[in-house]
């Protein structure tokens, strides 16, 4: 038999552990505490492959963005080519010379897909 | 803040690279590489640990980063890990460093107050939690046939996790919407690397940002957001497609008129017609924002060309997204879609939230086989057998195949 006094503090226990819960459901948790982030950019030492030829998209489109996902995109046509550049220009500012636009067009239509 | 790569320094940029002298197929700090099933290539792609806060990662793109979740990460569990989390960003000059102390979230435009919240403001409001996937609009892209110009993705821009932080109607309330407001717009701190190109921003219509779930997270499966995912708050928009969960949000401007920046009215549109899906060529048809996500379901725990034991039951196992409601059901079939088999569903962490499946191809023959397997929403949507297609290489659902042997 269980004396009465442990089935007392049991039960207190348990009050204890009921009143304990109940707030720790409404309140707020801890409010979140911030560490300031700081990284690292990694860099690219891609450039387009092709010595002269890649010159002009050398030149001018390495500013903005690394050159991985140009050399991996699917074949695609010169008239799409032309279209992507035209929109780096036009929409995305891109500041490409004028003199320089055929040759990077040319490049990109030729271009191997790679890895 | 405009990059150190300028205009001015660009040419001296590159010569510091040395032109001709590196020529590599991949960067130096490469580790390894993968192969997507991405049709007639180029399907090899660099694994790269050296994204600080990520693991190993699939390198779309170095600058502006675009980092693709490794696909066996997605048979782990339902929740993808901070670290191995997908990283897509529009414009490279990203901050890298953020100063949690001085960061302040501005609310201004159609409204009563302006608001300037530090990140402690923020945390003393009341705190929402939600389990929802993020994932690309073009989230496998690059298995579209015809091919599509644009990120390469194969399954893995996407990603599911608790996120933790406040209604954005909340916020709003505290501002006080005037009358007459129509759309709520979201910056973060990412900018063009050059002068008078598109900031990014997006919007959403008032309705939408005031329905109690749209959010603005501070953290994400109960950290802070790695600075790649968007720290110290990024918008989560439960079951639209990622676009909209602006990364770095610094400010939120409510509009009396419909936004038609350049993010809005002209990039990340669809068909506007079902599951945004035309032939390739065709024209004629109206666009309109790409919005609510739309079912999906993987196969996780074998991949293409894997081998299976003859003789014996062949498990599967998966994950599937309802997109803007629960996921009612997912079915597999092992006989090209004739006859289907009801999986079961794991845990429900919510509608917005990945959730797991299970089933069991019976024992198989020797020989080639595939399995399909197929997501209905709780809207009653069903993944379609055939892929989608449209030029931007937005939503695809189709209905997934994984081949695999029987020996």
């Amino acid at each position: 038999m269980i004396p009465t006094r442990t089935l007392a503090s049991s039960a207190a226990l348990l009050a204890v552990f009921t009143l304990s819960a109940a707030p720790a459901l409404a309140a707020a948790p801890e409010p979140m505490r911030f560490k300031s982030a700081e990284i690292e950019f990694p860099s690219s030492d891609r450039i387009f492959p092709g010595g002269h030829e890649a010159e002009a998209i050398n030149n001018n489109c390495l500013a903005c963005h690394s050159a991985g996902m140009v050399l991996t995109q699917p074949h695609l046509s010169k008239a799409e080519w032309q279209g992507e550049v035209t929109k780096m220009i036009n929409v995305y500012k891109a500041p490409v010379d004028q003199a320089d636009v055929a040759a990077i067009v040319d490049y990109l239509a030729a271009m191997k897909p790679q890895p | 803040m405009k990059s150190t790569l300028g205009i001015a320094s660009r040419r001296g940029f590159l010569t510091g690279l040395g032109i001709g002298g590196l020529a590599a197929a991949a960067p130096a700090w490469a580790a390894g590489s993968v192969k997507l099933p991405l049709p007639g290539g180029p399907d090899e792609r660099a694994l790269t640990t050296a994204f600080p806060g990520k693991g190993e990662m699939i390198l779309q793109r170095t600058r502006p980063p675009l980092l693709e979740t490794p696909f066996e990460v997605f048979d782990e569990g339902v929740f993808t890990p901070n670290d191995r989390f997908y990283v897509r960003w529009h414009w490279a000059n990203i901050p890298a460093a953020v100063d949690a102390n001085t960061y302040r979230l501005k609310v201004h435009g159609h409204v009563h107050k302006d608001l300037s919240l530090s990140l402690d403001d923020l945390a003393r409001l009341p705190r929402f939690e939600i389990a929802a996937v993020n994932q690309c609009s073009g989230n496998s892209r690059g298995l579209f046939e015809p091919r599509v110009a644009g990120a390469q993705w194969a399954n893995g821009s996407m990603g599911n996790a608790r996120w933790a932080g406040v209604r954005l109607k909340d916020v709003l309330d505290k501002a006080g919407v005037k009358a007459g407001a129509v759309q709520v717009r979201f910056n973060g701190l990412d900018e063009p690397v050059v002068d008078g190109a598109p900031d990014f921003k997006k919007s959403l219509d008032l309705d939408h940002a005031q329905d109690g779930e749209v959010m603005l997270a501070y953290a994400m499966n109960g950290e802070q957001l790695p600075l790649l995912n968007g720290f110290p708050l990024r918008l989560v928009v439960p079951g639209w497609y990622s676009t909209y969960w602006v990364k770095m949000l610094s400010d939120i401007e409510v509009l009396d008129k419909p936004d038609e920046n350049y993010w809005m009215k002209i990039a990340y549109r669809i068909p506007d017609v079902p599951g945004a899906n035309i032939k390739p060529g065709q024209t004629g048809f109206k666009t309109v924002p790409i919005n609510r996500m739309v079912p999906r379901s993987f196969v996780t725990n074998m991949r293409d060309g894997a081998k299976v034991a003859a003789g014996s039951p062949v498990a599967i196992r998966g994950l599937a997204l309802g997109g803007d409601c629960g996921v009612k059901a997912v079915d597999f079939s092992g006989d090209g879609g004739a006859t289907w088999s009801p999986a079961e569903l794991g845990m429900d962490e919510g509608k917005y939230s990945f959730r797991r499946f299970t089933g069991s191809l019976p024992a198989l023959a020797a020989g080639a086989h595939a399995v399909k397997v197929r997501c209905t929403n709780a809207n009653g949507l069903v993944q379609p057998m055939d892929p989608v297609w449209n030029a931007a290489g937005f939503m695809q659902n189709g209905v997934e195949t994984v081949s695999f042997q029987v020996a």
